[in-house]
């Protein structure tokens, strides 16, 4: 399994990779980690002519937080992101998804940007974001801009980012009150069969705020409103779950494939996020 | 595309090789370097049995072109130990029955190797987690992780006694 040949860059600051990928136009790519682009190198379902190596871009790396403001940048590491200790303060649920994101040694290389950037359905990362409301932010010849995760994906391996924009760095408010990030696999190192991310806050024994994004059930992640709307005002009792879960149902589209038919999607849905909303109660 | 210099250190000793920047690390390592530790199993960056040590990282050398690694220090099995004096993890899998066809233990051990730099006293979960990115075909896991733990001891025993 050889990848089809292709010339290598490895410029020194991000202003130096977006000119490269503007004078290189579509034969160029940035390689962040390299954990979801060379394997598809190798199977020749990506072709890429100039391959820009973003690892000497120090500027994309590293996390901070100022108040609840929480940055991290594009080239931090999965492993970065867990060994964090101001992040598991800040926003325990990266914690709690970064774990369960493929095996040690991917963790070591993949990195947030490359898992938010890559618009496959598979990826943990950007359900996440959506629920979290994080902010992403592009560079490209005329300078930054700022894209919602709740607006980012538009198909598989689609997105609002364009070609010659790099995706520079997420930020986010910490969130308050409970959170899960509840995932089904087959094994350590497997993509979701479903998974779900839940925030919620409580107010009087009530719930006064939810946040729901669904996993791999579509080919983009879903961020649904009525499941969460089903949330608010309740005691979060099993009643109002199953509404929740019924009002998820209708916002996911799973396609059949290994991971198995379309039913069995639907019902492992169901579970994670009943489990995800059982334990995000139990943490507001 | 023509080839170009790499260079980075394995197992201390300097290297310069030409590649064409396609060429994947594990294929320069054992075919222009003859370092033949790291094995390739899978080849879709699963099994772990490629692991190699890059800069204090654990790297599964098939997801990897040799010229990301430019200017790194790559350490292999080869490297940990040597014949006449194993490192306590090479002991311990020879001890505790670690292995039984020998294909995944390179990979295992260089994975190991760093999870007791990280955490040089791990639970038996802990070990688990931290080597769920190595398959093996043979053992069943439970004498993979027997060894490590007892190289955990070992380690920690020698540094006590040097205290
Ligand atoms: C065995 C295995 C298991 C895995 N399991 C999981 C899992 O359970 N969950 C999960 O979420 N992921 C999983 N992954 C994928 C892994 O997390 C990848 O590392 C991640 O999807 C991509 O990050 P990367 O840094 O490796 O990106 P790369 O592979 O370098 O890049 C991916 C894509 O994003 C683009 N890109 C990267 N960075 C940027 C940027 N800053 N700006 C613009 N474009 C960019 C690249 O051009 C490329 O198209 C797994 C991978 C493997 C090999
Ligand atoms: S050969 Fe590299 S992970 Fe299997
Ligand atoms: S000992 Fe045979 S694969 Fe592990």
């Amino acid at each position: 399994m050889i990848p089809g040949a292709f010339e290598y860059h490895r410029p020194s600051d991000t202003a130096s990779a977006v000119s490269l990928l503007q004078s290189h136009g579509d034969e160029a790519r940035v390689i962040a980690g390299g954990h979801s682009l060379i394997p598809m190198m190798k199977l020749r379902m990506a072709a890429v002519e100039h391959l820009i190596d973003l690892q000497d871009c120090q500027d994309m790396k590293g996390i901070s937080v100022d108040g609840d403001a929480v940055t991290i940048g594009a080239m931090t590491t999965q492993h970065d992101l867990i060994e964090s200790k101001i992040l598991a303060d800040a926003a325990p649920i990266l914690h709690e998804a970064a774990l369960q994101i493929a095996d040690p040694q991917v963790r070591y290389m993949g990195t947030v940007g490359g898992n938010v950037a890559n618009g496959d359905p598979g990826n943990d990362m950007p359900g996440l974001m959506q629920c979290i409301g994080a902010v992403f932010t592009v560079l490209g010849p005329n300078g930054d801009r700022e894209i919602a995760a709740r607006d980012f994906y538009e198909a598989a391996y689609t997105t609002a980012r364009e070609d010659d924009e790099i995706l520079t760095q997420i930020r986010f408010t910490a969130p308050k009150g409970g959170y899960a990030y509840e995932k089904q696999k087959r094994k350590i190192g497997d993509y979701a069969t479903a998974a779900a991310a839940v925030l919620l806050t409580k107010e009087g024994g009530t719930v006064a705020s939810a946040s729901i994004a669904m996993t791999n059930l579509s080919d983009i992640p879903v961020w649904s409103e009525a499941a969460a709307q089903a949330l608010v005002g309740g005691a979060c009792d099993a009643d109002s779950v199953k509404a929740a879960v019924a009002a998820m149902l209708e916002d996911i589209d799973p396609s059949e494939d290994n991971r198995g038919p379309v039913e069995f999607k639907r019902h492992v849905a169901g579970i994670v996020l009943t489990r995800a909303i059982e334990r995000a109660w139990s943490r507001a | 595309m023509s080839k170009q210099h790499i260079k980075f250190t394995v197992n201390g000793e300097e290297k310069d090789v030409l590649a064409e920047p396609r060429e994947l690390l594990i294929h320069t390592l054992r075919e222009q370097l003859n370092v033949t530790g790291p094995h390739i199993g899978c080849e879709t960056s699963h099994c772990g049995a490629c692991t190699v040590d890059i800069d204090g990282k654990s790297v599964k050398a098939c997801t990897l072109f040799a010229i990301q690694a430019n200017g790194t220090e790559i350490t292999t099995v080869e490297g940990i130990g040597s014949p006449d004096d194993l490192h306590p993890l090479q002991k311990a899998f020879r001890e505790h029955h670690g292995l039984q066809c020998g294909y995944c233990t390179p990979g295992m051990i260089t994975r190991a190797y760093r999870l007791l730099q990280e955490n040089p006293s791990p639970t038996e979960e802990e070990v688990r987690f931290g080597m769920a990115g190595n398959l093996c075909r043979c053992t069943g896991y439970q004498n993979i992780v027997k060894s490590i733990l007892a190289a955990a001891d070992e380690m920690n025993g020698v540094k006590e006694a040097a205290e």
